[in-house]
């Protein structure tokens, strides 16, 4: 079992990720499902009906406009990160958290690596499920990479010269 | 000069100690070359041909006689004693050891340096007039303004993995000396006519191989807007930006594809949501950051015109010298002095470690302990006494600094090229060389006036070849170097981009070709006319004919 980042501690993973193909008839009722985006527009009702817990994930050339208002239906949105040069995601996360007001679970998803964290983390991700074959007690060092920062993001809604 | 305060210097030595767990792991195998390749690039680190280099930022060209010390001291102790001053105004060490990069790193944050952003897909050094706080046409010193957005550059969270590299330049005087409209970003201070501050911003500029005079999309933004404007570009330009091609992943290329209206269109509906936040300047923090840039204790003089003209007289040298590399200050009885580091046979913009440090303690005596540089590849001494110029010359003289050819034709700017780097088509420091010493006549040069003579080794353009009034690009036929040149290339307001002269050479006709050039503009010019402008005159086909004609 994959184990995950969360709220600075290693927890066990519990959340199904579905993949963009996955077929709708094989969903369970009580599982706890990250469901792709398509999957959502196209089954929101049903999904919502569902017993278990519901998340949704969007790829890097999927829009958090898509989710927009509807962000507090899920428990948990993640965000996947194809490369990890990949920068997109992290303008999905300050709008999913500052525009849109999601309070759950910001999880990020795919090459996710330890040099990355810092950064992540500024922009509202609370959860990294470290990318394999890499140690996430490890990786969780880095989230003390720096003691100061300038910008106002949604890890610190002040930038530091509003603060010094 | 902006001083750290404790939150500055914190996040500096923060950054050491990440870099050298970061080298740590790559050298323990713990990260592989591609997961730490983005990290050192972030870090002004490129392996290139023979070794690393390491570009250390130098923030909008601003230098201390203390910081250039540390810069001669890494040259000798970590480098073969020289430093290179690049065209976006930083320092390049061309062989350090990737073993010592964290050392080197830990002394630069005692002198409050660092390498942080200078490569990589982010945002970088933010850029300025070599001449800012002491040009006699300036409107709005800039200098203020670029700490505030360097400040906002560093370690922005969400900017960190952009689709390609960022570049934002900040004029404030009337002649651009910052080449603002081939940057990705382009500022300009102004005041509207309520007499308040603002910006214009301009986007999409660049050089490289897709060379864009930007578009300005701004005319006046309230200054207080100003990083939440940034903000907004900068998210538009994350989340859309081209990331398949790196060719085409720069923001000029989404500007034009989406067009400059459209794209200030989505940048205004980000701005809808960011105006008026947290992140809007607050007049505390202008005041707190300008108070570092106040004028240094400028004596009450008096301009030293009659003395000088007989200095003149009495060293014709002299005279030249302060022709060119002599500038009038805001400062009755004070000049701008840039320091030439273009004698021929030098590659352009390289020091020594000696040199480096007599140009510390030239600061130190003449110029208030502070220096800048250029992106022309110089050194600028901004405050110096008109009643020592002659001294100072008397020494510049002996280290080297002295050649007379400030926007010369021989002020050559010129990138490493197939020297050094490991992408050149071609070398471009021998082809500089050579025309240095076709125009060593310093008569003819004089003669021959103002002229950008740009040199590149590839279409990466990091010698800025397109914005050349002659600009020379490396290219590869077959296996063997040869050389494109263009003209009309300028990057000072209204910039523009310029024209191919026709097929290519090879390298040892290079100097003919631009004698030829040189020719046909003697011929041609009207009294008081530099090349650019009977360029723009005459046209191309002039210089085509004489440089193509077959019998010669
Ligand atoms: C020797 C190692 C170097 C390498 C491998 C290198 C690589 C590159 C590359 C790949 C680009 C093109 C990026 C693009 O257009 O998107 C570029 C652009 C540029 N480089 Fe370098 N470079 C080197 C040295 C230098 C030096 C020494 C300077 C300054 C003298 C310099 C200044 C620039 C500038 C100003 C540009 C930007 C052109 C623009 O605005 O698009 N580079 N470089
Ligand atoms: S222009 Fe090309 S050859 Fe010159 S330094 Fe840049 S990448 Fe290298």
């Amino acid at each position: 079992m994959q184990r995950i980042i969360k709220n600075n501690e290693i927890v066990d993973e519990t959340w199904h990720l579905l993949p963009k193909d996955f077929n709708i008839d094989e969903l369970t009722n009580c599982d706890d499902y990250i469901v792709p985006l398509q999957l959502w527009r196209d089954h929101s009702r049903m999904l919502k009906a569902r017993d278990g817990g519901l998340g949704v994930w969007l790829d890097a050339d999927e829009e958090a406009e898509e989710i927009g208002e509807d962000a507090n239906e899920f428990q948990v949105i993640a965000l996947n990160f194809p490369a990890f040069t990949d920068g997109r995601n992290y303008s999905n996360a300050r709008l999913l958290r500052d525009r849109y007001g999601f309070k759950g679970e910001l999880r990020a998803i795919g090459d996710v690596l330890r040099d990355q964290l810092f950064y992540l983390h500024r922009c509202g991700f609370d959860a990294f499920a470290i990318r394999p074959d890499k140690d996430p007690y490890e990786a969780l060092e880095s989230l003390k990479d720096f003691s100061v920062t300038y910008q106002a993001a949604t890890d610190e809604p002040l930038p530091l010269f509003r603060r010094r | 000069m902006y001083v750290y305060d404790e939150y500055d210097q914190r996040i500096i030595e923060d950054r050491v100690k990440q870099f050298r767990d970061q080298t740590r792991r790559y050298l323990a195998g713990e990260l592989s070359e591609e997961e730490f390749r983005p990290l050192r690039l972030q870090n002004g680190l490129y392996i290139q041909r023979f070794a690393p280099m390491l570009r250390v930022a130098v923030p909008y060209g601003q230098l201390t006689s203390r910081q250039t010390r540390m810069m001669a001291k890494i040259a000798r102790d970590y480098d073969k004693g020289y430093a290179h001053i690049s065209t976006r105004q930083n320092v390049q060490f061309n062989w350090p050891a990737l073993e010592d990069i964290p050392d080197i790193l830990a002394e630069l944050a005692t002198v409050q340096m660092h390498a942080i952003q200078t490569s990589g897909n982010c945002l970088r050094n933010v850029t300025t007039d070599q001449f800012a706080g002491v040009a006699a046409d300036e409107l709005v010193d800039p200098r203020p303004w670029c700490e505030i957005v360097r400040q906002w550059t560093t370690f922005h969270p969400e900017f960190a993995y952009l689709p390609r590299k960022f570049k934002i330049a900040i004029n404030g005087s009337v002649s651009d000396r910052a080449a603002i409209e081939v940057h990705d970003i382009g500022l300009e201070p102004v005041r509207n006519e309520a007499g308040e501050l603002g910006f214009r911003v301009l986007v999409g500029g660049g050089l490289g191989r897709t060379p864009v005079v930007g578009a300005f999309i701004n005319e006046f933004l309230p200054w207080q807007d100003l990083l939440s404007y940034l903000d907004a570009i900068l998210r538009v330009y994350n989340r859309y930006g081209r990331r398949d091609n790196k060719y085409k992943a720069r923001i000029k290329i989404l500007v034009k594809a989406l067009t400059p209206e459209v794209f200030a269109e989505k940048v205004e509906a980000e701005m809808a949501h960011l105006r008026g936040g947290a992140t809007t300047l607050t007049e505390a923090e202008l005041h707190r950051v300008a108070k570092h840039f106040v004028d240094p204790q400028y004596k009450a003089l008096n301009d030293f015109d009659k003395e000088l003209a007989e200095l003149d007289q009495a060293h014709p040298g002299f005279a030249r010298w302060r022709t060119r590399n002599v500038r009038a200050h805001k400062k009755p009885g004070y000049a701008a002095v840039t320091l030439s580091l273009k004698p021929t046979g030098v590659a352009p913009g390289d020091v020594t470690d000696k040199q480096l440090d007599a140009i510390a303690d030239l600061a130190d005596r003449y110029s208030f302990g502070q220096l800048r540089t250029s992106h022309e590849q110089n050194v600028i001494l901004a405050d110096v006494e008109q009643s020592q110029l002659h001294a100072l010359w008397l020494e510049l003289r002996e280290n080297g600094f002295a050649t007379p050819n400030i926007g010369l034709l021989t002020d050559i700017i010129c990138c490493p090229g197939g020297d050094f780097c490991s992408l050149a088509n071609a070398k471009s420091i021998p082809i500089a060389e050579s025309i240095q010493r076709r125009f060593d006549d310093l008569d003819y040069l004089f003669d021959i006036g103002e002229l950008d003579l740009n040199i590149s080794g590839c279409m990466n353009a990091c010698g800025h070849h397109h914005v050349g009034h002659i600009g020379i690009l490396g290219v590869d036929k077959k296996g063997e170097e040869f050389y494109q040149v263009s003209l009309g290339g300028s990057a000072s307001r209204d910039a523009s981009l310029g024209k191919i002269l026709g097929p290519s050479f090879a390298q040892d006709a290079m100097p003919d070709v631009i004698e030829k050039l040189i020719d046909v503009y003697v011929e041609q010019r009207t009294e008081d006319e530099r090349f650019i402008d009977t360029y723009q005159r005459i046209g191309i086909d002039p210089f085509k004919e004489r440089v193509y004609a077959a019998n010669n």
